[in-house]
């Protein structure tokens, strides 16, 4: 499944980091890459974008970029 | 030391330059260590801020820039090359990287690729204290141990450990040599021995001309760095053919070898080296405590109370910049009309005393008014960066901006648009993406900013009287309207592209420092005052030029004689009439001296070099119903609309200053509601002012600006033109 179908409060391990190179890269500077751990935070008001909690750090990102990452939910 | 006894002598300069992620407490760094002697400009040719800050201290002349914050130093953002090519070419003797402890994981991945660039780098263990009440302990010695280099515990907001910071930095400064780092990123076999081929081929093919570390060059190269590749053309010549074609050939290999780009690769290999290095410093003991900041975005980016309170946050920030504002406006309204009266009595009367008083004291006058609103405006901004709220604005509004080609960053921008398009276009900074930022310039300017409320006051209240509200209103949401639809336009063709992703961190809540704010404010509203004061300067002499040239003209009739006829008139009345009389008369004689001095100012305008033009041009504003002097009021307000109400005020002969007046003298020329109407729609969308444009040109430089100019003022006179002509098919003229 990738992340964007994860639910708020869901958490998840990262398995693939897909997408453009820009995003991916830019993914991957955050902290963002396989084997990460994720938690869904919340959804904005709106649907999207997103906010996601790892190693402690909170990121925001648009529904669309969440799709191109695959994640294993874990519970 | 001998280095002391140099010292003394003649202090030695060190160049300091402050690294760090964003929202690592870098600016709180750079503002303990530099106080308030800090310059802020740009680096060179870029829109990126940069921060320099001079002392003296420990027997040394201190150099101290702070680089943009940065995640990371590939080439993919403006602050990454910024910040890269500081550290490459503009040759620190130190680096000061911070890093933030509560984040450890992202900050050494900045760390690994500075050593990676072997230059002389210690670390500020910043934010220890916040960290350590979220349960990691961060053991500094050991970490310093591994990475082979001096670890300094700071608070920055609390000054502990800058002295003890500065001193390392100097230290480190003048060791010789470079401190072998025992530990460093080892990639994979494959990785490493094509870094090898590499390196062996660049150290026989212009690696020297390159200038830098030959292993990170290899390794940039093998990473497809655009920009190490170009230099290594620019400085290799011919020899750099060979070696790109290498590093082309390598990359196809890793590349088929893992299935993925090799950058990629190499990410993760780092991010495995940190991994390890965190395992064994980083001791993380009960995890989720109570999150603040958590708490308070329970709240402030609730499904239902998001919205809500954000609206109250803006409506809040313009009650306080206009309605605070209003009182030192007022304040110095008055001490520059002060300024004028006394130059008044004081200068004889001259063509010197009009250009001072008409062009520049009015003009910078006209600027300088503004001053409490930007500072406000400003303040709240800072505010809202500082404590982390701008994120959360964006996070809200990113949807809504999204559907019309804008990041969610554009909001603020264009919400500031409403009150000063000038700090708006300046605002557009926070963008980090090129497309975004020109975008978001570009449409800026169609948020109707409050100087161009005086004149659909003054149309609207006078030809729409009761609706006048609601045709206002109209008026605002057409901008809002043409700005989206614009943006949308724009984003299909001129700035056509993938969407920059919106990928942005949400930072802890931080309770502002006071002196961090005022910095804020103060930096970003001097460079209002001193770019557009001059603008504005220049451009209101001209205005006054035109309008005061030629000196002499033939004038219809002999105003002198009139004046000296009413004088008399009234002087043989007064003569006549009893005491209690006589200040009823003198004040109707002056009033009729009055009109008849502003029928002289009117003729003479018409006849000026600026009436001329507007005779000239009237066939331009003809189509939407506005005379040569409403053409005249619309060509000086490209200076300022400020100026549009008062120049309407003398052509059009008003006799008070008031709107009512103006309305009368208005109706009286024949202006029709749908003339105003159109006149209304060209104030909108036209240039919003001289300022604005200079904002623009510096923000997006000399080819947008032209495009900007061109497609608003296009875009009025069409509007304008289809109002006016589409009103009177419909029998509404």
């Amino acid at each position: 499944m990738n992340l964007s179908e994860l639910k708020e409060g869901q958490r998840a391990t990262i398995v693939r980091v897909g997408g453009s190179g820009a995003l991916r890269r830019r993914l991957l500077e955050m902290g963002l890459r396989s084997g990460a751990q994720i938690r869904v935070e919340k959804y904005a008001p709106l649907r999207d974008p997103l906010e996601l909690v790892t190693g402690g750090c909170h990121v925001s990102l648009r529904v669309e970029e969440a799709a191109q990452i695959a994640v294993d939910h874990v519970g | 030391m001998s280095a002391d006894a140099d010292a003394r002598t003649r202090p030695r300069r060190l160049t300091i330059a402050l690294a760090g992620n964003p929202n690592s407490g870098k600016t709180t760094i750079f503002n303990a260590i530099t106080g308030t002697r800090q310059k802020v400009g740009n680096w060179p040719g870029v829109t990126v801020e940069k921060k320099e800050g001079q002392i003296e201290g420990f027997g040394y002349d201190l150099r101290i820039v702070d680089l943009p914050g940065t995640y990371s130093l590939t080439p993919f953002s403006i602050e990454e090359i910024v910040a890269r090519d500081f550290v490459l070419d503009g040759r620190p003797d130190v680096v000061i990287d911070i890093i933030d402890a509560s984040n450890l994981e992202r900050s050494l991945y900045l760390a690994t690729q500075l050593r990676e660039i072997d230059c002389k780098v210690l670390f500020a263990l910043n934010m220890a204290d916040l960290a350590r009440s979220r349960g990691l302990k961060i053991d500094a010695v050991k970490l310093g141990e591994l990475l082979d280099l001096p670890v300094v515990f700071t608070v920055g907001n609390r000054h502990e450990g800058i002295d003890e910071l500065l001193r390392q930095a100097i230290a480190l400064a003048e060791t010789g040599t470079l401190p072998p780092q025992k530990r460093r990123v080892r990639y994979t076999q494959d990785i490493e021995g094509a870094i090898a081929q590499l390196r062996a081929f660049l150290d026989t093919r212009g690696g020297d001309a390159l200038g830098y570390n030959p292993r990170w060059a290899a390794i940039k190269l093998l990473e497809d760095d655009q920009i190490i590749k170009q230099r290594l053309t620019e400085r290799a010549g011919e020899a750099a053919a060979g070696v790109l074609e290498e590093a082309r050939r390598l990359r196809r290999q890793l590349a088929d070898r893992y299935d993925d780009e090799p950058e990629i690769v190499m990410t993760d290999e780092r991010y495995g080296f940190i991994a390890g290095i965190v395992r064994e410093v980083q001791t993380a003991t009960t995890r989720q405590r109570v999150d603040m900041s958590r708490n308070i975005d329970l709240i402030l980016t609730n499904r239902f109370l998001g919205f809500p309170i954000f609206v109250f946050f803006i409506w809040a920030m313009f009650q306080l910049t206009f309605a605070l504002g209003a009182y030192p406006m007022g304040w110095i309204e008055a001490g520059v009309e002060q300024i004028g009266r006394v130059l008044d009595l004081w200068l004889a009367p001259s063509l010197l005393r009009d250009l001072i008083i008409d062009g520049v004291v009015s003009g910078v006058g006209s600027v300088v008014v503004f001053l409490p609103n930007i500072l406000i405006l400003f303040f709240c901004i800072a505010l809202f960066e500082d404590t982390g709220y701008m994120a959360r604005a964006a996070f809200l509004m990113d949807r809504i901006m999204h559907l019309i080609g804008l990041h969610g960053k554009s909001f603020i921008p264009m919400l500031m648009g409403f009150g000063c398009n000038v700090p708006a276009v300046m605002a557009a900074r926070s963008l980090e993406s090129e497309k975004d930022r020109v975008l978001t310039i570009l449409v800026t300017p169609f948020m109707s900013c409050s100087a161009r409320l005086p004149v659909y006051l003054v149309l609207a209240g006078t030809f729409f009287a009761a609706q006048a509200g609601t045709v206002i209103f109209v008026i605002y949401l057409l901008g809002i309207v043409i700005g989206m639809l614009s943006g949308r336009l724009f984003r299909k063709t001129l700035l056509r592209g993938q969407d920059a992703p919106f990928v942005m961190e949400l930072p802890p809540y931080r309770v502002p420092m006071a002196k961090s704010l005022v910095i804020h404010m103060w930096d970003r509203s001097k460079m209002f005052l001193r770019k557009m004061g001059g603008v504005i300067l220049v451009g209101s002499v001209i205005v006054w030029a035109l309008s005061a040239f030629p000196r002499q003209v033939p004038y219809h009739s002999d105003y002198s004689a009139l004046e000296r006829a009413v004088a008399e008139h009234y002087q043989s009345r007064m003569a006549g009439a009893t005491g209690t009389e006589h200040p009823l008369l003198a004040a109707e004689r002056d009033g009729a001296l009055e009109d008849l001095r502003r029928q002289k100012r009117a003729e003479h305008t018409r006849l000026s070099y600026l009436g001329r033009i507007g005779q000239f041009i009237e066939p331009v504003f003809r189509p939407m119903g506005i005379d040569w002097r409403g053409g005249v009021a619309l060509l000086s307000g490209v200076v300022a609309k400020e100026i549009v109400v008062s120049t309407m005020g003398v052509l059009y002969g008003a006799d008070s200053d008031d709107q009512n007046a103006l309305g009368k003298a208005l109706g009286a020329a024949g202006m029709t509601p749908l003339a105003a109407a159109a006149m209304m729609v060209f104030v909108l969308l036209y240039v919003p002012c001289l300022a604005t444009v200079a904002a623009v040109r510096r923000e997006a430089g000399n080819g947008w600006m032209a495009f900007s100019v061109l497609y608003s003022t296009v875009l009025a006179w069409v509007a304008a033109v289809a109002v006016y002509q589409g009103g009177r098919l419909m029998g509404l003229g």
